[in-house]
């Protein structure tokens, strides 16, 4: 074989039919977990809210606001005390130094009673596992210990007007002034900027080497000289903005690993930010099945079936390759030893693959009820729903397009050359 | 690749092994080249590595590894083409014998298909699509026993059969799930005709003609007009198994495919470095990576047994199917004229694939299934 879909090669993991085969007898792990499973239940059935059953798809985006509210309050801070939100990084920081297993479990557990996790956005999906990675000591003792709470917004500043997928090419530039870096430059579409509290930034300090001239500096968002201009977008939402920094000071201590490491750091994280985006879970009650939305809207035959039989067969294909997905997130967990591998290209594009088919069959489904921008006239699930359309045909081009997917799957996977 | 135990690993390191070196596409090619359906040879060798009990329990002298286990080996076997009764008798009949017969079947027949001594099918398909329901083929009463007339299709190993599961009604209409009845037969019964049906994929099909065939009432598997369930649990077995070879077949149908692109000259340069080309391999890639965890996860859902078996077996049979469908056509694509060539093996597998896809049901029932699962 050429190629290698996962890294590493995992230990076996209770399968979760382990109850109905033929079981083997507890072992002092498997009862280790089962108590942990109980901890779980109970401490959940305490501390959720149930006024925010179901209500994750608020905070599906990837650099999501934080709702307003006592019970959203009352939970991001039970769960950021208790570290569950960052189950497995360590407990120094106060998250919850869990085992995979024990995460895994906990997950379950959060889906089963239609709760779910409100430590998100990208301190805790890309920041936190990068200087877990390559942070110092005063660096993670900084920022981690407001990640694992929920307490910070981070903001992640790559592109820029004239790098996209060839990131490289960017020119925002960080001048070393001896005791501080002073940094120039646009960035764009940024996500979240609008109410971030830092941003962990892509910044030129050589000219001599386009990949090797690269930065990763974190830049405090309330620096005097950062300027960020909300853009508005096709589904009339807001989620990013351009930044401008114009003779921002930042202090030494900022730059994650060497000088001309950043490169290397941001691909890193582009993979933790593609497997967030591909293994985005949903869990039970967030999303309503199509064929019931379809139900609904088109209503069945006399034998109960969907009266559109074309629609229903696309249907069913589409939640079968949903299913295949969902799989395998799951075979990628099970099977990787540590963090993301070249195989959260392959996720990447089957979650986009799975979510834009998803929205656009409901678009369908839904009709002229379907087409609704604003008033009275249409449900504001529906007016929801049109939009999230839209708003998710970002999917396939944030944290690297889909064709750029194709490409280090063709030629880091697959083995494919380049022109050279 | 899945998180295999050190028994499992050893099963799948032995039947690479075996394959890449006694039954390699090669050896595909010179049976059919000889007109046969399997060699007996090989056959003999899968039945004394004990491949062929590996879903028989230890009492009736198999391994009792479950479709976790044969599922590898038909992995494996798909990736070269591997004709042999394993898949029919020692999955698909096995399983039949074994979770719908008495005991005194289970005695006489599990040992013999664990040991390779005999080669027992299923006689069940009709019409033109598989559809156990529509079955016609009658099963009169007839003092002590039963008397069956009529005919079977694509009856896999028909020709080699020892025995045959015979669906047939013993009260209803075609179309009612009632009413049907599993009989096991013995192939040299009086009143059995068979004729090779010649398939495109070269492999053992045939049609079987019951005219008048007398079987005694211990010939019943499971209860008089009570088969339509069990032996649709019996069908989501073969549906995974089927789906395992296809995944082998997939795998191979890419990997030869890569390597083509990569050795490949036009333009001066190898066509893996055409980006159309690159990009199409990434979308085949990602959906064999799919179709793998849809067939890691329907093997353990049929081994415990449980409520997901069925979906699992539908995604499995209806999913996997479509990726061999694509992977088939683009293997030939990729290859240009060589690909439509005899001499070339990329036929093969599109002839196999499509096979493999009707059995059993195709993709487009499985939909129909999962609608219906899901109340739609
Ligand atoms: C909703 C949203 C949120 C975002 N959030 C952030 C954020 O928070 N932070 C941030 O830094 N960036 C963010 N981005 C930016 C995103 O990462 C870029 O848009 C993306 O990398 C593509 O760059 P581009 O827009 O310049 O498109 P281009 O690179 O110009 O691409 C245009 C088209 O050409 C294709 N293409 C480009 N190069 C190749 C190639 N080599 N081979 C084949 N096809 C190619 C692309 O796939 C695409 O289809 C966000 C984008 C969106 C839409």
């Amino acid at each position: 074989m050429v190629y290698q879909f996962v890294a590493g090669r995992a230990t076996a993991r209770p399968s979760r039919n382990a109850e109905k085969g033929r079981s083997k007898p507890m072992n002092a792990q498997d009862s280790q977990l089962a108590a942990f499973r109980a901890e779980a239940r109970e401490w959940l059935a305490k501390n959720f809210p149930k006024s925010l059953t179901g209500k994750r798809d608020v905070l599906m985006d990837i650099a999501p606001r934080y709702p307003e509210g006592e019970d959203w309050a009352a939970w991001k801070t039970a769960m950021g005390d208790k570290g569950w939100g960052t189950p497995t990084w360590p407990t120094e920081y106060g998250a919850g130094g869990l085992s995979r297993q024990e995460a895994m479990i906990l997950d379950d557990e959060i889906e089963r009673i239609g709760a779910f996790n409100p430590i998100v956005g990208m301190g805790v999906n890309m920041l936190g596992p990068t200087l877990l990675e390559f942070g110092t000591d005063e660096q993670r003792a900084q920022h981690l210990p407001l990640v694992v709470r929920g307490a910070v917004n981070w903001c992640q500043g790559y592109s820029e007007p004239g790098a996209g997928s060839d990131l490289a090419s960017l020119k925002t530039k960080a001048e070393d002034k001896g005791d501080h870096y002073l940094v120039n430059g646009q960035k764009i579409w940024t996500s979240g900027s609008m109410y971030a509290d830092w941003c962990f930034c892509l910044v030129r300090t050589s000219n001599d080497h386009k990949h090797e001239g690269i930065s990763f500096l974190l830049i405090d968002m309330h620096s005097p000289g950062v300027e960020v201009r909300p853009i508005t977008l096709i589904s009339g939402k807001q989620t990013f903005a351009e930044v401008f920094f114009t003779d921002v000071k930042v202090e030494k201590g900022n730059l994650v690993g060497d000088l001309r490491q950043g490169w290397t750091i941001a691909k890193r994280l582009m993979q933790h930010e593609r497997n967030g985006i591909g293994a985005r879970k949903v869990s039970v009650g967030e999303l309503r099945p199509v064929h019931e939305v379809a139900k609904e809207y088109i209503g069945t035959d006399d034998q109960g079936r969907l009266s559109d039989y074309d629609l229903r067969a696309r249907i069913a294909r589409h939640q079968m390759w949903e299913r295949a997905q969902r799989l395998t997130v799951a075979r990628v967990v099970e099977e990787s030893k540590q963090g993301p591998s070249e195989a959260t290209s392959v996720m990447k594009n089957a979650g986009s693959v799975s979510i834009q088919t998803r929205e656009e069959l409901l678009m369908e489904i839904m009709g002229n009820r379907g087409i609704g921008w604003e008033g009275d006239d249409y449900l504001p699930v529906e007016i929801e729903q049109t939009r999230q359309m839209l708003q998710n045909k970002a999917n396939s081009i944030y944290g690297g397009t889909y064709e750029i997917q194709a490409n280090i799957i063709s030629k880091r996977i697959l083995g494919m050359l380049d022109h050279q | 690749m899945a998180v295999l135990t050190e028994e499992q690993q050893m099963l799948r390191d032995g039947a690479q092994e075996w394959v890449s070196k006694r039954a390699p596409v090669s050896a595909f090619r010179a049976t059919r080249d000889s007109g046969a359906v399997f060699d007996p040879a090989l056959w003999k060798e899968i039945a004394e590595m004990g491949w062929a009990g590996m879903v028989v329990p230890e009492a009736q002298g198999g391994s009792d590894f479950g479709l976790t286990g044969m599922g590898l080996v038909l992995e494996e076997m798909g990736k070269t083409l591997v004709a042999s009764p394993l898949f029919i008798s020692g999955l698909v009949a096995a399983s039949a014998i074994k979770s719908i017969g008495n005991d005194a079947q289970k005695a006489d027949w599990l040992t013999k298909i664990a040991d390779g001594s005999a080669i027992v099918t299923l006689a069940i398909d009709e019409g033109t699509r598989h559809n156990t329901a529509q079955t016609a083929m009658q099963a009169q009463a007839d003092g002590d026993g039963f008397t069956l007339s009529g005919t079977k299709v694509q009856v896999i190993e028909g020709i080699a059969a020892d025995a045959f599961l015979v669906l047939a009604r013993t009260s209803g209409a075609a179309g009612d799930t009632d009413g049907l009845t599993l009989f096991l037969v013995p192939a040299n019964s009086a009143g059995i005709t068979r004729t090779q049906l010649k398939t495109f994929d070269s492999r053992g099909h045939a049609k079987v003609v019951f005219d008048g065939v007398k079987v005694g009432k211990d010939a019943v598997v499971g209860t008089i007009g009570g088969a339509h369930a069990p032996l649709e649990k019996v069908l989501d077995v073969a549906r995974v198994g089927i789906a395992c070879e296809m995944l082998g077949l997939c795998q191979q149908a890419f990997d030869t495919t890569l390597e083509y692109l990569k050795t490949r000259v036009q333009f001066n340069t190898i066509l893996a470095q055409f980006q159309a080309l690159q990009h199409r391999m990434a979308d085949l890639f990602m959906e064999l990576q799919l179709a793998r965890s849809v067939i890691e996860h329907a093997v353990r859902e049929i081994d415990a047994g449980g409520d997901g078996a069925e979906e699992a077996a539908i995604l499995a049979k209806g999913f996997v199917g479509d990726v061999a469908n694509k992977m088939s056509r683009q293997m030939i694509q990729l290859h240009g004229g060589i690909g439509m060539t005899d001499q070339y093996d990329a036929g093969f597998y599109i002839k196999r694939s499509r096979v493999l896809e009707a059995t059993f049901g195709n993709q487009s029932q499985q939909s129909e299934r999962w609608a219906n699962l899901h109340d739609y």
